[in-house]
């Protein structure tokens, strides 16, 4: 349902760009005529409803059209950058959610106290700055200064795993700090209050070891809301790239929807955030099974 | 620690101060408390909420909150102090020589472990794993009378009942055989039944395990049924202890005297005179008190009182921290008690309810939430709605006020005029003239909102008035409900409970209505708070003639001022009848089961009745009688195959049970007189 409300946003949205889409294609000087026979090729001289049904009607066949501007099948485009998102997202996911995680716990565990200050403190600030903003700090220390990590993303081709995995570190690190204050403060407030409840309280004057309360059954509780956290954070790794891959120049799926819409590529366009929106999708299905599978409460009900 | 060499004294507590950082400022909440308890001895501790009963417990297995800490005393459990216990060593000590059990079992078991799994990792410590723990487990389920351990261990909390999530608290607490059990609150928030229940099974272990026990509780009835020994506490201090039957049949500190007095005992009602209350506040945590803590509530306090603190008098195995501890019982009362009584004419009722009935679908079974309930009420009368947690007393109050809409077929008539079923078909008139007042103040007043304007609100809307006339009839209200001015530009936060619900009853009164559902007024109240609301209602009563629809688990008070009672058992009415002859039977087996749970403080222990299992599910209720499968009468296969009519015994008084009336009475007499 919001896949399909979101169809007609992103389709409307490319509707009122303004422009003519031959023009565009053929340029201030092309004669009128071809223009129009163009936008007849092209189709999108149909009613609106028309061009609607035709473009959803194959995405959801899996055929995602032709793009205007390559004058070749989108889908292979959508595919590639998709799968190098995936890999930025991948390798920010794998730093960020560990550690994002950890610090929250550590922070609750030394509640506050300064260790604790510091990281929630310190969290928040590195959030609120936009990526842009660290990624060019980010670029200036490691790339310009320090000359430890390349400075663009592209990696030369036939790049092995770790060559890959060397040119991702420096663009993941701008979503790690955008990243890391909301998980990690997710996780210190399910820790405080896990923490504060009568289970480890039980717990504790069971005379368990701190550590096996912690372990057996503070976590476990604390971090349930986390993961919601986490996988709508997961949608925002993937479709919310476009400054991060405009910056370390990263052939994402957010710079291909940029490079679209400024040539009002409206196939690729359209194509490439519905894609975003699926994944968006899938993540908070994972979510919501992953937080079912490890809440028994959710999972079997109540036998009343 | 060895077992061999116990100490003389299973805890002492001697000189004991705790405070509470709040604001940045040490606020006392426990003031040089001491007290101790022997081997095997059980020792209550009683006292309004926030007098410090449960910092007590909490400061003795170390685990005060964040802001709380010990400025002065020792704690010394088993002989061995607590206070200079190293994190290993307490742990060990929490381990093996201390356990605890508290309020609400459904929040104490972690929510995402199985309860198998919760119990056998205490054996681990000890070093007992695999399936010699598991047995272990077994029999400790077995010992705390759960029928099926299996399945019990194979289950996640939520899928118990609270009676069953505190059997297996319980069950956790005494897995290492603890010298010293601590009980804080352990039956409130559950049905009186279960309570019975739980209260039961706590002292038959105690006659197995020798365990000591320190039992906290704001319920004196349930601490005399259970405790040895008792003390008052009252802002931290305590104020009178002594041997359980002495101190509550011959209180030696006005404190205990006036609490005594604010419960409705012995069957009391409210024409027989008003309850006591307590004038005033209990002091605020961290106060600075001079003299006595009582002083400013206490009608005997001189000046001495207030300017010295009176020691602990050793009164000759008891103690009482009062200067007047001879005459403490000549405390004056601090509510009149008399009420002029009124005379009722037999007025047509207010209220006449026929054949209603409330099907929820619940998974694809039909759930009968109420079931065929007719009846009816007169002006000025109370009806009292008794039974377990499930029995539909809410659903049926719903149905009244319109909030869900009863089956086709039963009809509701106010003054005559048939309801209809939805609030939204109701007219003005008919929508004020039935109100209600909630258990729970907190929830049903909007904290945004200073009491001024809820109730001015409540008076626009419900009595369409403006203006001057608001503003009198606001003024007449609040007098009434014994509030003052100053309570008016606060906001909800800024009252105590009690005042809360003055509010909520202002509320409810501002329309003038015919019907108020009180829905658990009080429960969520101290004793003497209670007994203020419960005048309050009572007075309102007679001046206004109002009828209450009146809800509670707590058939002291239900009786005290009910005139009519109906005993609801999976949505049916099981008994109905004039308070007094519901109360002194003969009476439905399931209503004499009901009361035979009730704690009472005059310890006349008569052989409890014990309601076996929970109240089965409504989707799936019982064949025949629905009282059978728990029914401690029951007479054979008729119980089972017909379900008896509602049949009346005597003239108003009828009772759905196959058991002939007379044969009823017989059956009753004879349990009274048989010998525990």
């Amino acid at each position: 349902m919001t896949l399909f409300l979101l169809s007609i946003m992103v389709f409307l949205g490319g509707q009122v760009l303004p422009g003519n889409v031959g023009r565009a294609i053929l340029g201030p000087f092309a004669d009128q005529r071809a223009v129009d026979a163009l936008n007849h090729t092209l189709g999108v001289d149909r009613p609106l409803l028309a061009q609607y049904w035709g473009w959803i009607s194959n995405f959801v066949q899996g055929d995602m059209g032709t793009s205007y501007i390559f004058r070749s099948p989108v889908a292979p485009f959508v595919i590639d950058a998709l799968g190098n998102s995936m890999k930025l997202a991948a390798v920010a996911f794998v730093l960020v959610v560990p550690i994002g995680i950890l610090g929250g716990v550590v922070a609750a565990l030394n509640l506050n106290r300064p260790l604790d200050r510091i990281i929630s403190l310190g969290g928040l600030s590195v959030t609120v700055l936009p990526e842009f903003v660290t990624g060019i700090i980010l670029i200036l220390i490691f790339g310009v200064w320090l000359r430890w990590l390349p400075i663009s993303a592209a990696w030369p081709r036939d790049a092995g795993f770790f060559t890959q995995l060397y040119y991702l570190i420096l663009p993941s690190l701008p979503l790690f700090l955008v990243l890391f204050g909301y998980i990690a403060r997710m996780a210190r407030s399910g820790m405080i209050e896990a923490l504060d409840s009568d289970y480890t309280r039980t717990a504790v004057l069971k005379g368990l070891p701190w550590r096996t309360v912690i372990w057996r059954h503070v976590l476990r509780n604390a971090l349930l809301p986390t993961i919601t956290v986490i996988a709508t954070q997961t949608g925002y790794l993937i479709g919310g790239l476009v400054v991060i891959e405009t910056l370390f120049r990263y052939q994402g799926i957010g710079s291909l929807i940029f490079t679209a819409a400024r040539g009002k590529d409206f196939p690729m366009l359209e194509s490439g955030i519905l894609t975003i929106g699926i994944v968006y999708a899938v993540a908070t299905l994972v979510a919501d099974f992953l937080y079912s599978v490890l809440n028994p409460r959710i999972r079997l009900g109540s036998d009343q | 620690m060895t077992n061999s060499a116990k100490a003389e004294n299973a805890l002492e507590v001697t000189d004991l101060s705790v405070a509470y950082r709040v604001a940045g400022r040490n606020r006392a909440v426990l003031r040089n408390l001491s007290l101790t308890i022997g081997q095997g001895e059980a020792y209550g501790l009683v006292g309004e909420s926030g007098c410090g009963k449960s910092t007590v417990a909490l400061t003795v297995v170390r685990y005060l909150p964040r802001n709380g800490s010990i400025t002065g005393g020792t704690i010394s459990l088993d002989g061995q102090n607590v206070m200079k216990l190293d994190a290993e060593a307490l742990r060990r000590a929490r381990a093996e020589s201390v356990s605890m059990v508290y309020q609400d079992p459904g929040k104490a078991l972690n929510p995402s472990i199985r309860v198998g799994r919760q119990l056998t990792e205490i054996f681990e410590l000890g070093g007992i794993s695999g399936q010699a723990a598991t047995d272990r487990a077994i029999a400790m389920l077995n010992r705390v009378r759960i029928s099926d351990p299996m399945s019990v261990m194979q289950r996640y909390p939520h899928q118990l009942s609270g009676g069953m999530q505190q059997r297996v608290a319980i069950a956790m607490a005494l897995a290492n055989d603890p010298s010293m059990l601590i009980l804080d609150e352990p039956t409130t928030g559950l049905d009186a039944t279960v309570e019975a229940e739980v209260l039961n099974l706590i002292a038959q272990l105690r006659q197995e395990l020798s365990a000591s026990i320190l039992f906290i509780s704001h319920n004196l009835a349930v601490v005399s049924n259970m405790c040895d020994r008792v003390g008052v506490l009252y802002a931290g201090m305590l104020v009178e202890e002594g041997p359980t039957e002495v101190v509550f049949n011959d209180p030696r500190h006005p404190y205990t005297v006036a609490l005594l007095r604010c419960l409705p005992r012995g069957g009391q009602r409210k024409d027989q005179g008003r309850l006591d209350t307590i004038p005033g506040f209990l002091p605020g945590i961290g106060a600075d008190i001079k003299g006595c803590a009582f002083a400013d509530r206490c009608a005997l306090a001189d000046d001495r009182c207030r300017s010295e603190l009176p020691p602990l008098y050793d009164l000759g195995g008891r103690l009482s921290r009062c200067f007047h501890h001879d005459k403490a019982q000549a405390l004056p009362r601090a509510t009149p008690s008399d009420v002029a009584p009124v005379p009722r004419a037999a007025a047509a009722p207010v209220l006449r309810v026929t054949g209603l009935n409330k099907t929820y679908a619940s998974h694809g079974h039909a759930l009968r939430a109420v079931k065929d309930v007719s009846l009816d009420l007169r002006p000025g009368e109370t009806l009292g709605l008794v039974g377990e947690s499930g029995s539909g007393k809410t659903t049926f109050a719903r149905l009244l006020l319109g909030l869900v809409p009863p089956d086709a077929g039963g009809t509701i008539e106010l003054e005559g005029k048939a309801l209809a079923p939805r609030l939204e078909n109701r007219s003005d008139d008919q929508i004020k003239a039935m109100q209600i007042v909630f258990q729970n103040p907190d929830s049903a007043l909007n904290r945004s909102h200073s009491i001024r304007h809820l109730i001015g609100r409540a008076l626009k809307r419900l009595a369409g008035l403006s203006g001057k006339a608001l503003e009198a009839r606001l003024n007449d209200l609040v007098r009434s409900v014994r509030l003052t001015d100053r309570h008016l530009a606060v906001k909800p936060r800024q009252l105590s409970g009690g005042l809360k619900q003055r509010v909520a009853i202002a509320r409810a009164f501002a329309g003038d209505p015919r019907i108020v559902v009180c829905d658990e007024p009080t429960s969520a109240l101290d004793v003497s708070v209670q007994a203020a609301i419960l005048n309050l209602l009572a007075d309102l009563q007679s001046k206004e003639d109002v009828s209450y629809i009146f809800i509670s688990h707590d058939l002291a008070v239900v009786r005290y001022l009910s005139d009519k009672i109906a005993v609801l058992y999976l949505g049916r009415i099981m008994e109905l009848g004039p308070s007094e002859e519901v109360f002194s039977g003969p009476h439905h087996p399931y209503t004499e089961a009901l009361l035979s749970a009730v704690p009472k403080l005059d310890q006349t222990e008569t052989a409890r009745i014990r309601l076996d299992g929970e109240i089965p599910s409504a989707t799936n209720p019982p064949s025949g009688c629905v009282f059978h499968t728990r029914c401690p009468r029951k007479i054979g296969p008729i119980c089972e195959q017909q379900e008896p009519p509602l049949s009346e015994a005597q003239p108003g008084h009828s009772i759905r049970c196959h058991i002939p009336y007379a044969e009823l009475a017989r059956l009753q007499r004879a349990a009274v007189t048989e010998p525990a």
